[in-house]
């Protein structure tokens, strides 16, 4: 086994919701999407942004899309306007969790 | 077959995409998407200083320099600039219509009923609380700071309008994808129940309503080859009756679209991907097929949808606080250490001089502000050429936030060295207006739509 960047097997995009952002995780080829699958839970992306958002993780699977979303609850100090932080929207946690590192085979 | 153009994916996107969009090749519709949660208080403030204001300027400007193009080629446009005075738009966009020699030509369509906020109290009285959908408190809690208040209208009254001849539908707050929606229903014919029709207008509303996100913009896999960003080509919808669609742009435009970029825009502002959920109906977006059908045009198909709830959003603005942010750069060697021990200065006397904040937030950017310990594990940060210290307060009361303002340019002085990039000078307190999300049942809400001659 060999651990890689998620950055090298999906690429991603995130928004926001109220106090909440989400990031789509999309698998670069459709080999790559069972391993997102197995390895990238909703407790790994807890742990991964421990002391970054106050709130839980919840996952969503689309395997139409080779897609898995990921909601990131009280990700944002209050969110919108309220929010204090640069990325009040959430923009780049899509990136963030692209640092992740997970295992391949080889 | 029609097409449907998106020109604008928020209020102060790209000032040339909707000229391009409907000079560039054929379409049949530009759709225009104004409003974010934030705006309609922005707009509720500036007609209650000016009652004849409270729209978007920019969408009369912008017809101002496409409506030619639109008489000539018979193009519709769908818009949410009409804000929290859509009459007043389609007042000021006849106007124009007039000086360019169109009068008695231009039929505009106006969707209003969206406006709340006169009849907040009543609603609360009959027993709906605008309960916060994040909180779970009642909007009494908050009442006698309400600012706007205004429930998101569906394709339905867009349809109205269309179908009563208006060349140009300006409305208030209709949501993003009820723009593209409602050109699909009215000129297909599509029956209001027919659940997987309605699903694959609001997908497809969904992947242009942000423009070109969809197109190359903002797009992270491959982004170094995506061609002349500069000249980007904003999305197309080229749909059929049987509700399967392409997404293209013109020829000869920069940008790209592919299946991972149009996958990139749906999943983004995603909730729980099996209930999309608008006023018309809801999308399942785990049933979407993706497939490049050329090059530049993304063929979905496949969508299914389920019935429309009984109840609509309401987005509701109020007054919260104050909040003011202030700025200063630390220069190597050891950037990060000074900027962090500015930060502990500055909160030391914040704490001294007994000033009381509900947040002090403070980032070090270029060194982790976004990406927090994630960033940092992978960086020396001894060799940071430089970090600038971003601190930010938040409170009810101005005063200890004004306070704060004063209290950043000391530390040029009296902080630690190397220090720069004030410029700026001191943070101004900014109003803080806050997003309160709540439903009403459909019924209590009543779309008016009018169709006026300019």
């Amino acid at each position: 086994m060999k651990k890689k960047r998620l950055l090298e097997l999906a690429h991603a995009r995130s928004g926001d919701k109220g106090d909440t952002a989400n990031v789509g995780l999309i698998a670069r080829k459709a080999e790559y999407y069972p391993i997102l699958v197995k390895q990238v839970t909703a407790a790994r992306v807890a742990r991964h942004f421990k002391g970054m958002i106050k709130g839980s993780v919840e996952r969503f699977e689309l395997p139409n899309l080779r897609a898995l979303n990921f909601l990131l609850h009280g990700a944002l100090d209050g969110g919108g306007t309220i929010s204090l932080k640069t990325d009040a929207q959430g923009k780049v946690f899509s990136t963030a969790l692209l640092r992740m590192e997970i295992e391949v085979k080889r | 077959m029609i097409r449907i153009a998106a020109g604008q994916g928020f209020w102060g996107d790209w000032l040339e995409a909707p000229y391009r969009q409907v000079t560039g090749g054929p379409v049949d519709y530009l759709m225009m998407d104004y409003l974010a949660e934030v705006t309609m208080s922005i707009l509720q403030k500036q007609k209650s200083r000016d009652p004849s204001l409270g729209y978007a300027t920019d969408f009369v400007t912008q017809m101002e320099r496409i409506l030619p193009t639109l008489m000539d080629r018979g193009i519709k446009v769908t818009a949410n600039a009409g804000g929290v005075n859509p009459r007043g738009c389609a007042a000021a966009v006849a106007v124009a219509a007039k000086r360019l020699g169109f009068e008695g030509k231009l039929k505009i369509g106006v969707v209003s009923g969206d406006d709340l906020l006169s009849r907040l109290d009543g609603l609360i009285a009959r027993g709906h609380p605008l309960t916060n959908l994040d909180t779970g408190r009642p909007l009494r809690d908050v009442r006698e700071r309400v600012l706007s208040a205004n429930a998101y209208l569906g394709a339905a009254p867009v349809v109205e309008a269309l179908r009563r001849g208006a060349q140009v539908v300006i409305t208030g707050r209709v949501t993003d994808t009820g723009l593209t929606l409602g050109p699909l229903i009215h000129a297909f014919s599509w029956a209001p129940d027919a659940w997987d029709l309605i699903a694959a207008g609001t997908v497809a509303g969904h992947i242009i309503e942000c423009g070109a996100q969809a197109s190359g913009g903002n797009t992270l896999i491959d982004w170094e080859r995506i061609p002349d960003l500069a000249r980007v080509g904003y999305p197309i919808v080229e749909a059929r009756p049987d509700g399967t669609f392409d997404i293209i742009k013109h020829p000869r435009t920069g940008g790209r679209i592919n299946v991972a970029g149009v996958t990139e825009q749906l999943v983004y502002e995603m909730g729980d991907p099996h209930a999309y959920i608008t006023p018309d109906g809801v999308a399942d977006f785990t049933t979407i097929r993706l497939k490049q059908a050329g090059k530049d045009r993304v063929r979905v198909s496949g969508v299914r949808g389920k019935p429309a709830t009984d109840k609509l959003k309401v987005s509701i603005a109020y007054f919260y606080g104050y909040k003011a942010v202030g700025t200063l750069v630390y220069a190597w060697p050891d950037a990060l250490k000074k900027a962090q021990a500015a930060d502990r200065i500055l909160r030391q006397r914040l704490e001294d001089l007994n000033l009381r904040f509900e947040t002090i937030h403070t980032e070090f950017i270029g060194a982790g502000a976004t990406h927090g310990k994630l960033a940092l594990n992978a960086i020396d940060p001894a060799e940071i050429p430089e970090v600038q210290l971003r601190i930010g307060v938040r409170a009810t009361d101005k005063t200890p936030v004004d306070r704060f303002t004063r209290e950043i340019a000391p530390l040029i002085l009296n902080g630690p060295p190397s220090v720069t990039g004030f410029a700026g000078g001191r943070p101004k307190p900014e109003e803080i207006v806050a997003y309160w999300p709540a439903l009403i049942d459909k019924r209590m809400v009543e779309p008016t739509v009018e169709v006026i001659d300019a």
